[in-house]
């Protein structure tokens, strides 16, 4: 990632944590389990892998209406990402977002960024997301899986 | 905050009508917000699916909002919960599950909600109307909302349904608005003889394949016979918003504002077009069916969505036309329904018979939700299209999809029986 990418903040702001960059849509319902945070969906390319206190980034969400439980409940428990990122905004991600937000006063952050700034995302980078929604590469710290 | 506020929404959002208003109002401003919504619109009913989540989360968020004296505005009803309500410790649900769950229950019946326990409300109390602004959750009874009754509803995710239900306004986005509500994708149905929409399942079939091609577009169906029963219905809907994200699809001929093609596609020209024929309806029918026949059968899933009135009568025709045979031992046959619907059937002395039959009776809840189904199941049969769509995956099961008919023939059988197609002459 050569340059620092603009999004758009739909929930939160600070947040820092390593890329893992999927290239499919998921739903977090049947997606992810809400116990541990471990993608859990058989015909998702990211299947095992770990999201808790990573940079979750996807194009867009599968519309299960209960998606937005499952991040309240990871939020709760602490396995939730640091962060979501996708291409299309989510309602039902930034939904569970929001709900965890008034209930426990915590939440995670939520962006939305172009087509552009979804292709510049690295996978296995650490990143930090600025308050205004900058994404940055941290230095030092690459771990490029591609 | 680019949303236009009315007095009674700025009082909530400012906390003066209590903690419990001013979390919802606050939830559904911020949505308004993520959506681009310019305005929030007053509805007139809300149908809550959050009741069922069992979660430690899902119970602090409803008592949160109990505690601190949230009651809905609207006339409310009730999705399933997690268990049945009356025999779940004969049922064998674990102790802790239950108490969580019925804890979860008593909850939301004191936000003033109508205790109705069912994914099937619009065969229930409350029917919405042609034209009514509502907040309804669950998939099928949203799709069936907007494309049978023509009432306008977004699928409401969990916690938004309830929030919307407190405070009694939404964002005045998508399906709430006339305008968004115009067909994208033409479906001609072709040389599909009439005698085939006999069979509900017929109908979940084609569900299952708009769900497939259509994901959340909203399709427009010409070729469908002008009559088409509740029942029939229902088993469209609740499939093809289990295989897509379909939230309105109209029916020409059927559904309230679609009345032409003109209409439905609000005079505009489809995006696309897809033809289906007998082939492509066999297809999908074959798609939800992973199991062989001969296959010994553990469990049969009637009533998902609740089993109705008519529903239960069909049941019993073909329960006579065995001349008393039982269900096989080795076979646990599930009748899901709510309790009303269960109330009807009592009457005509359905329930006894069912029960003679060797059939379990269960309320209130789902297959999905509540452990009713035997974990060491290999393979089921069922005659509903979403049912066929999740059991796989969530009950890790072999899927019979088939008619009532067949479900019924494989339970006493104890295998699965498949010798009735409705396209077979």
């Amino acid at each position: 990632m050569e340059r620092m990418i603009q999004a758009k903040a739909v929930v939160g702001g600070q947040a820092e944590g390593v890329l893992i960059r999927s290239e499919f849509p998921i739903s977090l319902w049947g997606g992810l389990d809400p116990s541990s945070g471990r993608v859990i969906d058989r015909r998702h390319d990211r299947c095992g892998d770990m999201v808790a206190g990573h940079i979750f980034a996807f194009p867009e969400e599968k519309g299960s209406s209960t998606a937005s439980a499952v991040l309240v409940e990871l939020i709760r428990n602490g396995h939730a990402p640091s962060a979501i990122i996708t291409c299309k905004t989510a309602p039902i991600v930034a939904l569970g977002a929001i709900i965890a937000d008034e209930l426990y006063g915590r939440t995670i952050t939520i962006l939305v960024v172009d087509s552009d700034g979804f292709d510049a995302l690295v996978d296995g980078t650490a990143l930090r997301v600025s308050e205004d929604g900058t994404i940055e590469q941290i230095d030092g710290t690459v771990s490029d899986t591609h | 905050m680019g949303v236009a506020l009315a007095e009674q929404d700025r009082r909530m959002l400012s906390g003066r009508e209590g903690e419990a208003d001013r979390f919802a109002m606050s939830v559904i401003v911020r949505m308004a917000d993520v959506l681009g919504a310019k305005e929030l619109i007053s509805i007139e009913q809300a149908h809550l699916d959050a009741c069922a989540l069992m979660s430690d989360s899902s119970l602090q968020f409803i008592r949160h909002i109990v505690e601190h004296g949230g009651t809905v505005r609207v006339p409310t009803t009730l999705n399933m919960v997690s268990l049945d309500l009356k025999a779940w410790r004969e049922q064998g649900v674990p102790d802790a599950f239950g108490e969580q769950a019925m804890e979860i229950a008593d909850a939301y019946q004191q936000l003033g909600a109508v205790p109705t326990w069912t994914c099937a409300p619009y065969q229930g109390y409350l029917t919405p109307r042609f034209g009514q602004q509502i907040a309804w959750g669950e998939s099928n009874a949203v799709a069936y909302a907007n494309s049978v009754l023509g009432a306008r509803t977004n699928r409401y995710a969990d916690y938004m349904d309830v929030c919307a239900a407190i405070t009694g306004r939404v964002p005045y986005h998508g399906l709430h608005c006339e305008n968004e509500r115009g067909g994208s994708i033409l479906v001609r149905l072709e040389r599909i003889r009439s005698s085939v929409w006999e069979h509900p399942a017929a109908w979940a079939a084609l569900g299952h394949l708009l769900g497939n091609r259509c994901g959340s577009a909203i399709p427009v169906v010409e070729g469908l016979p002008s009559r088409a029963t509740s029942d029939q219905l229902k088993a469209l809907f609740a499939a093809a918003a289990s295989s897509g994200g379909i939230a309105l699809c109209h029916l020409v001929g059927i559904t309230p504002e679609a009345q032409t093609h003109d209409a439905a596609f609000l005079g505009r020209a489809p995006g696309s077009s897809v033809l289906v024929g007998p082939e492509q309806l066999q297809t999908s029918w074959e798609e939800l069916s992973s199991a062989s026949i001969g296959e010994s059968l553990d469990a049969v899933i009637l009533g998902c969505p609740h089993c109705s009135y008519h529903e239960f009568e069909t049941i019993i025709r073909e329960i006579d036309a065995l001349g008393g045979a039982r269900v096989s031992d080795r076979v646990r046959l599930l009748i899901i329904s709510s309790a009303p619907m269960v109330a009807l059937a009592e009457r005509k002395g359905w329930i006894n018979r069912l029960e003679a039959f060797g059939a379990v009776l269960v309320h209130d809840t789902c297959p999905f939700h509540s452990p009713i189904v035997p974990k060491d199941a290999k393979t089921i049969a069922t005659d509903s299209g979403k049912c066929a769509y999740y059991a796989p995956g969530e009950l890790d099961v072999r899927v019979s999809f088939t008619t009532t008919r067949e479900c019924i023939r494989s339970a006493v059988r104890g295998k699965v029986v498949c010798e009735e197609f409705p396209w077979s002459a």
